[in-house]
């Protein structure tokens, strides 16, 4: 029964059972091949829910993690252009797109706005400034150099680059999110902000680290998402961001801060991934599509909402002690 | 006289607390009854009762002799009873004629709000009460005295028969309570029941015609205001059975630790000067808003104070983050657990190391062995109940995440812990627990500040004791001078008796 009560396994579940019922019909969608194309796919929601779950978790939200990804998408589609050596666009997107995360964190740290205002503000800003640097022009494949188009789909063993850094990120925030002072802070922060103050940490820092990490990930996978479609315009990935959420709400990740794992957020993310990518196989119109992903949001929050419904002061447990 | 309202024998308690236990309360037509009680007598319980937001769970309410109910606050308002408190509960964003009308709004044609015949009526209610108040005007332009008076407004909009006014005068000025007081005059006239509490003697001496005592939560006495002196008032306040065993202490007190000297803060107290010696249990006394908590919060770098020193061993230490007070030895276990303490969704190891993440972590990474062995020591010290440290704090009773809170700062190895009313709400097992807890620390050396509203605990535990008074100190009470009767007197502002 308890692993039921989890919700990462009833996640799991849930895929394997979507999986499942696919695979009824069109077994060669369950494939290995076809399983790591879907995985590969899902690499930057999946990274971008790691950004935007930390920022969740300290009681904030950052909706320009999309816009932060086609500007540094563009930024490195333009220094390709320019000639620029690749390792040094890879550092620069990361850069640029933590000093971008940055530019947040410190309007919420230092000015104390709402996150939603200043990121649906910079989330504006920052679409406007690719518009402005390109005139709306796009970067189209035969602009791009190959080994910059060529990087994300690098196969090692098996799987393209792409999904090989989502693997390695997960990994490092693992590490972050579980045997940090950071990683605790970021729970500490959202779980109870006044007791964090009178426990010497800062939440206003601790909210701004979570916004450059947002931020910093939305970068390398603004590099990723241009050199893989090999196109950078000025709505690359526009709408993304509420994706992310999704992905976030999905796997559990309380909205009101404080709660929820990795693991839950990665696997709302795949949730949304094998939906997206069964549809079309399926032969349901993309436009199911959202309205499914709408349908497990509100199944997510309800069943949030009924596993946090208040069990009591367990007076018989205390007492059986 | 017939009184409007007859309260026999209501009870209403609380996991581990007997808020109320079989009072009585009458309030009579055109008169005003003072309810005097210290801190946690059961006051604002029984407004609660009387305005339906609690339920007692014994006792019968009776208003002009027919027995009620007030199942809610709208049952009690249709009752005829309501409440002006000290923060008004008023909608700042509607208008006065909206607040005074809300929930009962004068209705038209087709059952719509009739907006005219509600400004007129506020209009109305206004001028009757003296007061020169637009009722188009938005609530929250208005001043406290101008929100009392709307208050006042709505609750003669519901034709209550039963007024309670908690603590009005709390945040009035000096010109304000003089036109309270005539207000006061006006609904007496007006043959209102009037339930005045207020812990100021010279308010309650002034507009006050009868008085009820409570005292932890039992009724003690009623009376004329006119048959009883304020000795004898404090007398009935205080005098108790001792029924509380508190450790035996050993008073070793040794050299000082922490003194300050001359702190202020701009809006919350002035003049703070004192000494705490090595394992020493300080008491501050005083009254709720006194400025106790404030004071501690500066010393723990919670505000900034705007003048003063601050030494720790003989060291000057300039505290203005939390960070820096706990680098100098002074940690705080805050009074608001809920919100100051506990974080409710991290497991009891976690919330004990929140602190000390530092000690407990190897080149970055927090070690995990290291962190349930700190916790695991300082919870067994004192004796929490818990299945797992791994489980949810949220899942805890009040006392035992106290004990975790309280675990949590000792891990940091303080010289000072300032301990702000370390025992409330929790059941008198956890309390005995907790004292012999402090007992165990001071002996150990460690010097304590406890901040406490209960005089028992404050008598029964502290070496001295500090008593504030607005903001400052009024009082320093050793030996023999620490009595009840002394430390009611200092906290409510009246002369020390001969």
């Amino acid at each position: 029964m308890t692993l039921f009560k989890s919700r990462e396994a009833l996640l799991a579940l849930a895929i394997l059972v979507t999986l499942g019922v696919i695979a009824a019909r069109f077994p060669a969608f369950v494939a290995p091949s076809n399983l790591a194309n879907v995985f590969n796919d899902t690499a930057p929601l999946m990274l971008l829910a790691i950004g935007q779950m930390i920022v969740i978790l300290t009681k904030c939200i950052d909706l320009s993690v999309a816009a932060n990804l086609a500007l540094t998408g563009m930024v490195a589609a333009l220094m390709n252009g320019a000639g620029v050596p690749l390792p040094l666009i890879l550092c620069a997107v990361v850069a640029l797109g933590a000093a971008l995360g940055a530019v947040n964190g410190v309007l919420v740290w230092k000015l104390g706005i709402p996150s939603i205002v200043v990121t649906l503000g910079t989330m504006t800003i920052y679409r406007g400034t690719i518009f402005l640097m390109t005139e709306g022009k796009w970067v189209n494949a035969h602009e791009m150099s190959d080994a910059f188009k060529a990087l994300p789909r690098h196969v090692i063993l098996g799987l393209p680059v792409m999904s090989w850094i989502a693997i390695a990120t997960i990994a490092v925030f693992a590490v972050v999110l579980a045997r940090t002072a950071l990683g605790r802070a970021f729970y500490a922060v959202g779980g109870n902000p006044h007791a964090a103050v009178y426990a010497g940490l800062d939440v206003g820092r601790t909210q701004f680290w979570a916004f450059v990490i947002s931020g910093a990930l939305a970068g390398v996978t603004g590099y990723l998402w241009v050199a893989r479609y090999a196109v950078a315009y000025v709505d690359v990935a526009g709408g993304f961001e509420l994706d992310v959420v999704a992905a976030c709400v999905i796997g559990g990740i309380a909205i009101a801060g404080g709660a929820g794992s990795l693991w839950g957020a990665m696997l709302g993310a795949l949730f949304l991934g094998v939906i997206k990518n069964a549809l079309p196989v399926v032969g349901i119109s993309p436009f199911w599509q959202m309205a499914i992903s709408g349908l497990a949001i509100i199944l997510a929050v309800a069943f949030n909402a009924a596993q946090r419904r208040p069990r009591g002061r367990l007076i018989l447990r205390e007492a059986a002690q | 006289m017939q009184p409007v309202l007859r309260l026999r024998g209501i009870s209403k308690s609380f996991p581990g607390v007997k808020a109320l236990q079989g009072v009585q309360l009458d309030l009579y037509p055109g008169e005003v009854t003072a309810l005097i009680g210290e801190n946690g007598a059961g006051k604002s319980t029984i407004v609660k009762v009387l305005t339906g937001i609690y339920q007692p769970e014994e006792g019968t309410i009776e208003i002009d002799g027919r027995g009620v109910r007030l199942t809610s606050a709208d049952a009690a308002a249709r009752a005829g009873v309501t409440a002006i408190h000290q923060e008004t509960v008023l909608f700042d964003e509607l208008t006065v004629a909206e607040n005074i009308w809300l929930g009962h709004a004068p209705r038209g044609r087709f059952g719509l709000i009739d907006r005219r015949a509600m400004r007129e009526g506020a209009a109305r209610l206004l001028a009757g009460i003296g007061a020169q108040i637009d009722p188009g005007a938005r609530l929250g332009d208005l001043g406290i005295a101008s929100r009392h008076m709307v208050a006042i407004a709505r609750a003669l909009s519901i034709e209550a028969r039963v007024v309670i006014l908690d603590e009005p005068t709390a945040a009035l000025s000096h010109k304000e309570i003089h036109e309270l007081y005539d207000l006061v005059e006006k609904l007496k006239r007006q043959g209102k029941a009037i339930l005045f509490i207020s812990h100021k003697f010279d308010e309650i001496f002034r507009i006050a015609d009868r008085y009820t005592v409570f005292r932890d939560g039992q009724f003690v006495a009623e009376g004329r205001m006119a048959e009883v002196t304020e000795g004898a008032l404090v007398q009935m306040m205080v005098g108790r059975s001792v029924d509380q065993i508190f450790p035996a202490r050993v008073h070793n007190v040794g050299a000082p630790v922490l003194t300050v000297a001359g702190y202020s803060h701009p809006t919350e107290f002035a003049d703070i000067s004192f000494t705490l010696h090595r394992g020493e249990i300080l008491g501050f006394y005083g009254l709720v808003g006194a400025g106790r908590s404030e004071v501690m919060q500066a010393l723990f770098g919670i505000t900034t104070p705007s003048k003063g020193a601050c030494r720790v061993d003989d060291q000057v230490r300039v505290i203005r983050s939390t960070a820096e007070a706990v680098d100098a030895g002074i940690v705080y276990v805050p009074e608001d657990r809920g919100r100051q303490g506990a974080v409710k969704g991290l497991p009891i190891f976690q919330n004990v190391t929140l602190p000390s993440l530092g000690a407990v972590s190897r080149a970055g990474f927090l070690r995990m062995a290291e962190e349930l062995a700190l916790a695991r020591d300082y919870t067994r010290r004192l004796d929490l109940r818990a299945a797992a440290l791994d489980q949810d704090v949220g899942l805890l009773s009040g006392g035992n995440q106290q004990k975790v809170v309280i675990a949590k700062w000792l891990a940091t190895r303080p010289r000072v812990i300032i301990l702000d009313e370390p025992t409330k709400g929790i059941d008198i097992g956890s309390k005995a627990a907790v004292h012999a807890f402090m007992a165990e620390l001071a002996a150990e050396g460690l010097s304590i500040i406890m901040v406490s509203s209960e005089i028992p605990e404050v008598l029964g535990m502290s070496d001295r004791v500090i008593v504030m008074r607005e903001g400052r100190i009024v009082d320093e009470v050793s030996g023999e001078r620490m009595t009840p009767e002394t430390l009611v007197r200092a906290a409510a502002g009246l002369a020390v008796a001969a």
